[in-house]
């Protein structure tokens, strides 16, 4: 696999470093003369100086033969402009765009790059996760974001718990998908009388996660 | 006429006093509080300070019932990058925007945007000078 990665900072660097070691041929592009130095005494020959937003940069990448482009500078604009071009002029299928600034996501989103990686928002899901604020932790979202995978515990209180699922009143557009109970994985089929203390796990469409937590936990 | 200006560079800014100065509407958008003072004091238009790939804020700059969008930061991946923000999500009628690179001017155009390039125009021109390139 050819991967050629855009940004050689801190996470550009060790994305490369990592790649290397398991055996993969990388490339990485890095703009500023002084970094590309540092990053050729501590990676070899896989560096290449210039600006990955030219085109006759990617060019020299060889970006034409890449499995994946993961472009992951410090500035949004540049990354989404890499993945655009690598789409576009160079016909690469898989490009992968780092999200700096969480309120950018979703112009990613609108010019068609769905890989990225919001390292603001996935260390504020880690932190949800510790933390278990009120109700839905958020555990994966697919299809953009159009779907989402949540978990939950139940509470004594909860309207759901010791109800039996088939009696549950749910939104349409939601799934449950799998109880934790102790150490036991207990799929939810419709005679499975949910308990307090339950670890419910399931998927709903975006706009029916409300829902679903107002039928799983109530109000509270 | 309604026009967003992404970039107050000396173009940005220049063309944001022209425009405002035959009676159109203007909103200006960039990061830095320095250029948004290359304004005139008495500039009538709006003035925000922020990034033109931020929707939130092109969406309060009015991109909605905006008749043209004009980027034309200093650097090339902003400008491409907000262009076609303007087209795909607020459908801005016309956009313009500024690449220095003629080959990345050349792929945004291909994907349908209307892009000049300096660097072109300052090669035709001299060339044109010399009597071209022979």
């Amino acid at each position: 696999m050819y991967v050629v990665v855009a940004g050689g900072g801190k996470i550009g660097f060790n994305l490369t470093r990592t790649l290397l070691d398991g055996g993969q041929e990388v490339l990485l592009i890095e703009k500023d003369l002084r970094r590309f130095r540092w990053l050729e005494d501590h990676l070899g020959q896989v560096v290449l100086h210039g600006d990955a937003t030219e085109v006759a940069t990617l060019e020299e990448a060889g970006v034409k033969r890449a499995d994946v482009v993961a472009a992951v500078t410090g500035f949004d604009e540049d990354n989404i402009m890499i993945c655009r071009l690598a789409q576009n002029v160079f016909d690469v299928k898989r490009v992968i765009g780092r999200v700096n600034n969480p309120q950018n996501e979703d112009a990613f989103r609108l010019l068609g790059i769905n890989n990225i990686i919001n390292s603001t928002r996935l260390i504020y899901r880690l932190v949800l996760q510790e933390v278990d604020a009120c109700g839905l932790i958020p555990l994966l979202t697919l299809k953009g974001g159009k779907v989402e995978f949540v978990e939950t515990v139940l509470l004594p209180e909860s309207p759901a718990a010791n109800v039996a699922v088939k009696d549950l009143i749910l939104p349409e557009q939601c799934l449950l998908m799998a109880i934790l109970r102790e150490e036991e994985l207990i799929f939810p089929r419709g005679d499975v009388v949910l308990l307090p203390g339950d670890r419910v796990i399931a998927a709903a469409r975006d706009d029916e996660v409300e829902a679903l937590r107002l039928a799983l936990l109530g109000s509270a | 006429m309604k026009v967003i200006i992404i970039g107050c560079s000396r173009l940005g800014a220049t063309l944001a006093t022209i425009l405002s100065g035959a009676g159109h509407e203007i909103s200006v958008i960039d990061p830095k509080a320095e250029a948004l003072e290359r304004l005139p004091h008495d500039f009538p238009g709006q003035v925000f300070q922020g990034v033109g790939i931020d929707l939130e804020l092109l969406a309060k700059a009015g991109a909605d019932t905006a008749d043209a969008l004009i980027a034309v930061t200093d650097r090339d991946s902003a400008n491409l990058v907000t262009a076609q923000v303007a087209m795909e999500k607020f459908h801005i009628p016309r956009v313009i925007a500024r690449a220095y690179d003629p080959r990345a001017a050349e792929a945004y155009r291909a994907m349908g945007l209307d892009i000049f390039c300096p660097t072109t125009f300052g090669i035709d021109y001299v060339l044109g000078r010399l009597g071209g390139a022979e």
